[in-house]
């Protein structure tokens, strides 16, 4: 673990220069995101949207499709459909509900009621913290089907299992599916937009956004094609369960269809699954047995059709965003807004806690690296008490070792007085005089590592602040002391 | 798939729309659907000639629009009831045969 | 000048009168229960109104009802009178079958709105009716438990989809019997059977708990022996119910008020192109309907609805089209019948070639076509544009009349096997009814005299989206003609 500041980073580049080529192929992605909303019940019902509870209790004749069973709208998934919708700078537009039919034992009415032509939020975009702008074609609302268990046969899987077991807890969860357009072109941006659409959604409450628990998931529209020709045929990879997990099936997937056009192949319009263990996507299933879906107005529901008053007051209950969090801390702590730091920071929430430090007079920028490095866990020091740590580094009376012995005083105790810690310890400030004069003291002691210092090598230096450490019982900065040893040299 | 309008059914469609409408169907009822089925297409014929495309499809009869409910927990069904009613469960869950080759 | 009657089904009491019965202590509901059991072990063996009597449970509901009057405690508007609930409405722990082999000994966990409703009322549910399965058809031959016979000539049909609630009512069963409608299933059953049946304007009666057919066309309605009673029983389960998105916002329109107001200065509108292929005995009565109302007072105009011919086709598409979405829940999965596979895919295909009778896999494939990939304009698209088209044309109607008259149904009650294979003469039983249910529409059948054989025929009066208040102040007038 170091302290350090983040690197500076990379100026930010012409959007149209930022894909891989590989082989000359150009990586072309579109992403299909299910997010389960935060609601207390069902899309149509008010049996709980509660994960992990027994199989088989949160259910109701709407959930189980029993016949006669009618659904009625959550009023709260809609606001929360809504709300991404406008995080998402969409145009929200009164939409109606489909019927999209297919047998599937998970399935129970044999239809998924979804929006279809005419989806609630349309036309909108994400940005990327580099800067690329990711389009949004849609962000609808439908249901979540229950969940299949395959018994026998080898490791759960579907092949070869002797029998499968339905649970229906998940059946009519709330989602949304957020529909970018195919403007992705590396698997890094990818990733970095499943990443910020986590953080949004996180945000502004809408979902949990769990990978690891299904509440958010990712299929990707994978193509190739030579730079300015049309689209390639596209795959859809479907099982992609974490963010990491979105850069290597897209990475695999693409060097898989441009070997087959090297090969003298065609790619073929399927859907693939991608398997975590073997790092491989597997056929699913082709676009020759897709269903047909007949696709029809859902009878049972109205229209939504929501006023302008509504998508204001929803508007005015989103919090500020992610992006605009991270550009202000940026502005606070002189950090660039898409470094680590920033990012990690704004992504637990804590961006508002450094900015208090700051605003108690404390230094944002240190303030930033140590709640990035010591408070993965979230922050039990009050902000006044950091505030006091950091200006004892930045004036120079803590050195940035002695620093991050008090910081960790500090997080063990729930906050407290650094400035009394640190005298506790007998760290003293020491003044710039007093460490010259130790400096020379070392240098006097070791002239031969001196010389091969002054002579280019680098490592020599170790020995020469190890002196210093030494003499100082450790109290002096390190960095400091590799100054005077610089400026004593280029004298 | 024969032309809308032309009132003739092939009895693939009628193998096909059974695959989609998850009905086994014997080669006699192929047979039958497919006369049957022909013959009402043909019935329907009187509205071919009508020209719609300036009326609006009516999808509800009402012209309700947001009817929603609060997010309000309500009881669940009893599982024990459920399940017991079923054709076959195991484990609390409703068991089917394997699944391999769903769509 | 008086009308030709068959066996009258007045000799029966109706629901305002045993219910005043029952709440003044003039009878018990234990003996109106007893009395309506007994016509039941006496009449329901040849006629087959019932898939399932509820003997011991309404003898005990009525028990209780007595407690309540006996005790001197507030009882509902239809306390102690007992109701013949179609078998397609669900009850909570009594089998629910839809007269299909799909559903047998299914025992829904819940009850339909309307259900809980009458109970509410203290109305005694007294058995389950057969019907068509699934409601599709107009003779009640094509359940899958044997037909209903006519309880007027036993060796004919009594209508249908409906046909078991009918002929309860009009046999004695019960002194009156919900059903439903998607294309007259209500009103014609009621024609041919002699009795007032009525489909009320989409939306007025909560579709909670009705195993749908069609979810757009479907709306639930009384048979009774007289407008009044039909009016008191609208008003009991009608209403919001916010577990049905498709219900309106309101209380049932006040109907029971308006009886005895007369036709006195009302336009009673008569379509002038209307499709042909009635009785020529049917329209006898019908032209009579005309003159016995313009005789007391109504004033009669010839109207036009030119997209009325267009409504069969549009209903043949639209309400199959819905169907096979609504029952493809039939799966095997998680209740009724399940044909064993090897696979999941194979199960399901089979259980439903199983489960499903002739007429519901013709309509399921109909209505799968219909939707299906490329063929979804030129038919469910087409035929939604066309309820437009008709809601249109009867906006322009209703600009010059209060209500509409029409037959209820092309013929008398027909025999057993008459409309033998080709289903598209069964499919023009509903001729008269299925425009009303496209738009919305509220239509009751009123018996108005026999036809030639002898048998009940009804007339159809329409009226726009609630309208109910004109159109059962115009069913009262004809009742009251019918009767002179
Ligand atoms: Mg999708
Ligand atoms: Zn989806």
């Amino acid at each position: 673990m170091t302290m350090t500041a983040e690197p500076p980073e990379a100026a930010a580049h012409d959007v149209d220069d930022d894909v891989d080529i590989v082989n000359g192929y150009e990586l072309v992605v579109g992403l299909e995101v299910h997010v389960e909303l935060a609601t207390n019940t069902k899309m149509f019902s008010s049996s709980p949207n509660h994960f992990g509870d027994e199989p088989n209790t949160n259910i109701d004749p709407v959930t189980l499709g029993l016949p006669g069973a009618l659904p009625v709208l959550n009023k709260a998934a809609v606001e929360h459909a809504i709300r991404i919708g406008l995080a998402l700078n969409c145009k929200v537009q009164p939409s109606i509900f489909h019927r999209k039919n297919y047998f599937y034992p998970d399935l129970p009415k044999a239809y998924q009621i979804s929006q279809y032509d005419i989806p609630m939020n349309i036309d909108g975009f994400l940005m990327l913290p580099d800067g690329k702008r990711i389009g949004i074609e849609r962000a609808h609302m439908e249901e979540d089907t229950g969940k299949s268990t395959h018994v026998g046969g080898t490791g759960g899987r579907i092949h070869g299992s002797e029998h499968s077991l339905l649970d229906f807890n998940r059946c009519g969860v709330p989602l949304v599916e957020i529909v970018s357009r195919p403007d992705i072109r590396t698997s890094e941006q990818a990733r970095m937009y499943v990443s910020e659409l986590h953080d949004i959604l996180v945000a502004i409450g809408a979902s949990d956004a769990k990978m690891e628990e299904g509440s958010m998931r990712v299929d990707a529209n994978v193509s190739v094609r030579k730079p300015g020709e049309p689209f390639g045929t596209r795959c859809e990879i479907k099982n992609v369960n974490s963010i990491r997990s979105v850069g290597r099936a897209i990475d695999y997937e693409m060097r898989r269809q441009i070997d087959l056009i090297e090969g003298g192949d065609t790619v073929i319009q399927q859907t693939r699954h991608w398997n975590e263990t073997d790092g491989r996507t597997h056929t699913l299933r082709t676009k020759e047995d897709a269903d047909d879906y007949r696709y029809f107005p859902e009878p049972d529901l109205v229209p939504i059709v929501p006023s302008a008053d509504w998508i204001e007051e929803i508007r005015e209950s989103i919090p500020v965003l992610p992006a605009a969090r991270r550009a202000h801390l940026s502005t606070v702590t002189g950090q660039p807004a898409s470094g680590e730091a920033i990012s990690v920071v704004t992504a637990r929430g804590q961006d508002e806690y450094v900015l208090a430090v700051a605003h108690l007079g404390g230094d944002a920028g240190r303030a930033l690296i140590y709640v990035k490095e010591a408070f993965a866990d979230g922050p039990d020091v009050p902000a006044a008490d950091l505030a006091v740590l950091t200006r004892l580094e930045v004036d120079g009376r803590l050195s940035a070792t002695q620093a991050k012995t008090v910081l960790a005083e500090l997080v063990a105790n729930n906050g407290g007085d650094a400035e009394a810690i640190a005298a506790a310890k007998g760290f003293e400030a020491m003044d710039s005089s007093a460490l010259e004069s130790v400096v020379d003291e070392a240098i006097s002691a070791d002239p031969a590592a001196w010389e091969k210092y002054c002579n280019g090598d680098q490592k020599a230096v170790g020995a020469l602040v190890g002196r210093v450490m030494k003499a100082t019982k450790g109290q002096a900065d390190g960095k400091a002391v590799t100054a005077i040893l610089q400026s004593r040299r280029d004298a | 798939m024969s032309e809308p309008g032309t009132a003739r059914l092939a009895e693939s469609d009628v193998v096909h729309v059974a695959k989609l409408a998850r009905l086994a169907i014997t080669a006699d009822e192929v047979e039958r659907y497919t006369t049957q089925l022909g013959g009402m297409l043909e019935h329907f014929a009187d509205i071919d000639s009508l020209d719609l495309s300036s009326v609006e499809p009516m999808t509800h009869p009402l012209p309700l629009s947001n009817v929603m409910r609060e997010d309000v927990v309500k009881p669940c069904l009893d599982r024990g009831e459920v399940l017991a009613a079923s054709p076959a469960s195991e484990d609390g869950r409703f068991r089917v045969p394997p699944m391999a080759g769903e769509a | 000048m008086s009308i030709p009657t068959t066996r009258s089904t007045s000799d029966f009491a109706g629901v305002i009168a045993l219910a005043e019965q029952i709440r003044n202590g003039d009878r018990t509901a234990v003996d109106v229960v007893e009395e309506h059991l007994a016509r039941i072990d006496a009449g329901n063996p040849e006629l087959h109104a019932f898939n399932l009597v509820m003997a011991d449970s309404a003898m005990a509901a009525a028990a209780t009802i007595d407690g309540q009057i006996a005790a001197g405690n507030p009882v509902g508007v239809l306390a102690g009178v007992p109701v013949a609930l179609k078998d397609n409405l669900c009850t909570h722990g009594v089998e629910t079958t839809c007269s299909s082999k799909i559903l047998q000994g299914w025992k829904p966990p819940y009850n339909a709105t309307v259900v809980d409703r009458l109970a509410a009322a203290g109305a005694i549910g007294i058995g389950k009716t057969n019907l068509d399965e699934f409601a599709m058809g107009s003779s009640t031959e094509n359940s899958a438990f044997g037909p209903t016979r006519n309880p007027h000539d036993p060796s004919r049909v009594p209508g249908g989809s409906s046909g078991g609630s009918a002929a309860a009512v009009a046999a004695g069963f019960a002194p009156f019997a919900l059903g439903s409608d998607t294309g007259g299933s209500i009103r014609q059953p009621a024609a041919l059977c002699g009795v007032v049946g009525v489909k009320p304007t989409y939306g007025t009666v909560s579709r909670y708990g009705l195993i749908a057919f069609a979810s757009s066309l479907d709306q639930i309605g009384p048979f009774t022996h007289s407008v009044a009673d039909a009016a008191v029983v609208l008003e009991a389960i009608g209403g919001h119910d916010p577990m049905d998105s498709t219900s309106l916002p309101r209380p049932f329109p006040s109907v029971s008020g308006v009886l005895d107001r007369g036709v006195e200065g009302l336009r009673v509108g008569r379509i002038t192109d209307l499709p042909t292929g009635a009785d020529d005995d049917v329209n006898g009565r019908l032209d009579a309907a005309f003159a016995a109302l313009e005789a007391a007072g109504a004033t009669i105009v010839d109207v036009q609805v030119p997209a009325f011919t267009f409504g069969l086709t549009a209903y043949y598409i639209v309400a199959p089209a819905e169907a096979s979405s609504n029952l493809s829940r039939f799966d095997g999965v998680r209740y009724g019948l399940r044909v064993d596979a090897p696979s999941t895919g194979e199960m399901m295909a089979a259980s439903r070639a199983a489960g499903f009778g002739d007429e519901v896999k013709r309509r399921i494939m109909l209505g799968t076509y219909a939707l299906s990939a490329g063929y979804y304009d030129a038919y469910y698209g087409k035929a939604q544009r066309i309820r437009t088209l008709i809601a249109q044309d009867f906006a322009k109607a209703y600009a010059q009349v209060d209500v509409l008259m029409t037959p209820t149904a092309p013929t008398e009650a027909f025999h057993f096997g008459d409309k033998g294979d080709n289903p598209l003469s069964m499919y023009l039983c509903d001729l008269y009814t299925i425009a009303s249910n496209l738009a919305g529409h509220p239509g009751i059948s009123v018996p108005y005299g026999v036809g030639d054989e002898g048998l009940p025929i009804g007339v159809q009066v329409l009226a726009p989206a609630l309208g109910e208040p004109v159109m059962f102040q115009v069913a009262a007038e004809l009742e009251r003609l019918a009767s002179k």
